[in-house]
């Protein structure tokens, strides 16, 4: 049988795999490793490493299938190692045995990927970060503390960005490193949210050990690979294309019908408002994965993320203005690990929706400088060596 | 058309907005626009003409067997959003945004059919007398009356009338709505040319007292005509609003790296660059939203056309504004003058989100259409109890 290549292709393809590992009945990994053989995770993806070949914007027609027949969206079990680990592997390692090692257990769901980028004194300034990592025999030694740290806890993986001369320029003496995290000197404390929940952890790096095989790009070739995994990281946390009036604003429609007594004509208004940017926000995602010709993220990843992560925000404060007195009930703030189900911790969670990923601030940044080509400001850290760098 | 896929953009789109642009730059810079404000008609049918006959702008959307290109109401969004960036001073709402569309959607007849070749030739102008400062309603965008071969009324706001060659007029005759067509020179009309905030498009108010017009449709024919003519100027003018946002970012963007001050350009400042990216982010969410007005009329199964219109022009006339606004905003004192081009589309903004409805009545449409018959199965979030 020749390997699909178009649209309708795909879905036939796709709807033999959910034919034969029913997502009602057969375990998630299990369909989701049929996926990946039959080249369904990332369509885009070299054939023998989860793909095709064929372009990025095929994948949703995969994902359709896969979700008409009630199943999970991949994105949604792994999001980090699905979204960002997995295209920063495929990109940046040339071990093609040990990126298929890597690829099937995290489409699967096995094995969970953390990106361990933040760090108390480095966030938005991710270059400026202090975690170290020193040569030793085969591999190298890490020391430092990251933070935020989402799925640490639960993660086989994590995406290390370490520094390994800080006599050079910020960007300059930063290495990346894929660093298992069930290994002894890997401390995961979870960190609690406004929400009661923690879904993310600080972690500790004691004398950790990562293999010089584990290494993505050069060394000090660092900040390219993170770029890529950023840049992935805004695609994928904006670029969540589901039907008409479905998601957050679909939640909010539903609020409105089952509460008619609470209707007034300026809150339709704003409702009307909302679902009319959630409306364009959407076609602009499905604009955007009709012009990207090729599977590169471009600025496009910048504007969804900007433009979802506000509007998740005003959605969320329209559905507790609705709600009135019992948008100020709670059911309880004792800590657990995932994200919460009820309206009111999906509206204190959205208040990261404009922090994690790049902040709002951040992407006007980027869209500016980067897109419209507008003059960087003036900065004193470029080209002086990381260490006589003020930090705080 | 209907096989590819929404968004895709071919080739002779991208060659069409190319020409186009080469031809503004050329023959319609900003001294022409400032010109032909300043004249009797307002624009130059000279050029006008050669916007219809030498590339052909003017006659996207009409099929080829009455005269046209045989493209579709997206390829004349794309003419619709490079013209717009230019300014372009001429009938076109009145001519290419209504006047064509209606009588595209007419019936077939000598009159439609000669009028309409003039019109998408660029060699004769036109305009659409009804009631067009409100989203289409078939009850009430007649506002003349038809009796015995007659056409009676007043409308006080016609686009594009003063200079026109032809005035489509839609009336409500005894038998429902008449398109009908009248010749501005015969007795009983009046066309008197009102000064117009937006010296770029001209206002005028139309009398008719007992003038005799040539009736094109009648009826359900007379409804589906007009109601084209709207659904197709309500996609363009959002065209038109991107072209105007897209161009005036460009604008202040340049501006933001050249000018100086505090020892650095004013672009390198959070308050100017952030203002600017949130301009970048409403151009791409009026794009999709004009792009895909256009789409849904060419292709319903897509959307429903008209519930596409009102995304379009209730986002497209709120970005447009705010861009201009803006562009004012970040060129300081010089953007206050009358030298600046900034007024200009600042004007040409703000009538474009008069016309045709504002946004607020286009959002009233969206409400209607969708939060007033919201289906019962929807799913209801999870609310905490405490
Ligand atoms: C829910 C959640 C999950 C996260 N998950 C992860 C994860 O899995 N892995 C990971 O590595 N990180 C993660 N993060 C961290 C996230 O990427 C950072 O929080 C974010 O980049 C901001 O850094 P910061 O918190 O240090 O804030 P800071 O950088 O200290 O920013 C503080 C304030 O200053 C503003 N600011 C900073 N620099 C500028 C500038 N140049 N111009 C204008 N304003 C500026 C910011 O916008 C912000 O308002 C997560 C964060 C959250 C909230």
């Amino acid at each position: 049988m020749t390997p699909p290549s178009t649209a309708a292709e795909v879905e036939t393809a796709a709807r033999e795999v959910v034919g034969r590992h029913d997502p009602g009945t057969v375990p998630r990994a299990e369909l989701f490793g049929a996926l990946y053989d039959a080249g369904l995770a990332w369509v885009h993806h070299p054939v023998g490493l989860g793909g095709l070949g064929l372009s990025r914007g095929l994948q949703t027609v995969v994902d359709g299938v896969v979700t008409d027949a009630g199943g999970d969206r991949m994105f949604a079990v792994n999001p980090i190692g699905y979204g960002m680990g997995a295209p920063t592997v495929v990109e940046y390692c040339a071990d093609r045995e040990l990126v298929a090692r890597w690829l099937r257990p995290l489409a699967t769901g096995e094995e969970i990927w953390c990106q361990l980028f933040s760090e108390p004194g480095a966030g938005s300034d991710v270059a400026g970060l202090t975690t170290s990592a020193v040569p030793d025999g085969d591999g190298w030694v890490i020391n430092g503390q990251k933070v935020w740290t989402t799925l640490a806890h639960v993660a086989r993986w994590g995406m290390l960005v370490a520094r390994t001369d800080p006599d050079l320029p910020k960007h300059r003496g930063l290495t990346y490193f894929v660093i298992d995290m069930t290994q002894p000197g890997v401390e995961v404390r979870p960190l609690r949210q406004m929400t009661g929940q923690a879904e993310f952890n600080e972690v500790y790096l004691h004398d950790a050990r990562v293999l010089d095989a584990h290494r993505l790009g050069d060394v000090g070739a660092g900040w390219r690979v993170a770029i890529t995994t950023l840049m992935n990281e805004r695609t994928a946390i904006g670029g969540v294309t589901g039907r008409r009036s479905s998601g957050v604003i679909g939640e909010a429609l539903g609020l409105w019908r089952a509460n008619p007594d609470r209707q007034t004509a300026v809150l339709r208004d704003r409702l009307a408002r909302l679902w009319t940017r959630a409306e364009t926000h959407r076609l602009t995602l499905v604009r955007a994965g009709r012009t990207a010709t090729e599977g590169r993220p471009g600025p496009e990843g910048s504007v969804s993320k900007l433009v979802g992560a506000e509007l998740n925000q005003d959605v969320y404060e329209f559905c507790m203005d609705l709600l009135g007195p019992d948008a100020l009930l709670y059911d309880d703030y004792e800590i657990r690990p995932d994200p919460g189900s009820t309206l009111q911790q999906r509206f204190l969670r959205s208040r990261a929706n404009t922090i994690e990923g790049g902040t709002s601030e951040v992407m006007r940044n980027i869209l500016g400088e980067r897109v419209l080509g507008l003059p960087g400001e003036p900065r004193s850290d470029s080209d002086r060596p990381w260490k006589e760098v003020p930090r705080g | 058309m209907a096989e590819q896929a929404e968004f895709t953009v071919t080739e002779e789109q991208r060659e069409l907005r190319t020409a186009l642009h080469r031809f503004c730059e050329r023959a319609h810079d900003e001294a022409t626009v400032r010109r032909l404000m300043a004249s009797d008609d307002g624009f130059d049918r000279a050029l006008w003409a050669r916007l219809g006959g030498e590339l052909g702008a003017l006659s996207l959307a009409v099929p080829e067997e009455l005269g046209g290109a045989g493209g579709t109401v997206v390829d004349q969004a794309v003419a619709a959003e490079e013209l717009g960036a230019a300014l372009v001073t001429g009938p076109l709402l009145g001519t290419v945004g209504l006047a064509i569309p209606a009588l595209v959607a007419a019936p077939a007849s000598g009159t439609r059919d000669a009028l309409l070749a003039d019109l998408a030739a660029g060699t004769r102008t036109g305009a659409l007398v009804a009631g067009l400062f409100a989203p289409y309603d078939g009850a009430t965008a007649a506002a003349v009356t038809a009796a015995g071969g007659t056409l009676s009324g007043e409308i006080g706001h016609v686009p594009d009338a003063a200079a026109a060659d032809v005035l489509l007029v839609a009336a409500d005759g005894p038998d429902g709505p008449v398109l009908a067509c009248v010749e501005p020179g015969v007795p009983g009309v009046t066309v008197t040319g009102r000064g117009s905030l937006d010296p770029t498009r001209r206002i005028a108010r139309v009398r008719l007292d007992g003038a005799a017009g040539t009736v094109l449709a009648t009826g359900d024919d007379a409804d589906r005509a007009l109601q084209h003519a709207f659904r197709t100027a309500g996609a363009l003018l959002a065209a038109e609003q991107v072209g105007i946002a897209a161009r005036l970012l460009e604008l202040t963007v340049g501006y933001a790296t050249q000018r100086w001050q505090f020892g650095r350009p004013i672009g390198s400042f959070q308050a100017v660059k952030h203002r600017l990216a949130d301009m970048l982010v409403g151009v791409e969410q009026a794009r999709t939203a004009a792009l895909h007005a256009a789409w849904a009329i060419v292709d319903p199964r897509l959307d429903d056309p008209d519930l596409a219109v009102a995304i379009a022009q209730a986002t497209c006339s709120e970005v447009a504004y705010r861009a201009a606004a803006d562009t004012v905003q970040l060129h300081g004192g010089i953007g206050f003058t009358w030298e600046h081009p900034a007024h200009l589309y600042y004007k040409r903004a703000i009538a474009d989100a008069a016309l045709l409805g504002s946004a607020e009545e286009y959002r009233e449409r969206i409400a209607a259409a969708v939060l007033d018959t919201l289906p019962d199965d929807l799913a209801v979030p999870r609310v905490a109890t405490g």
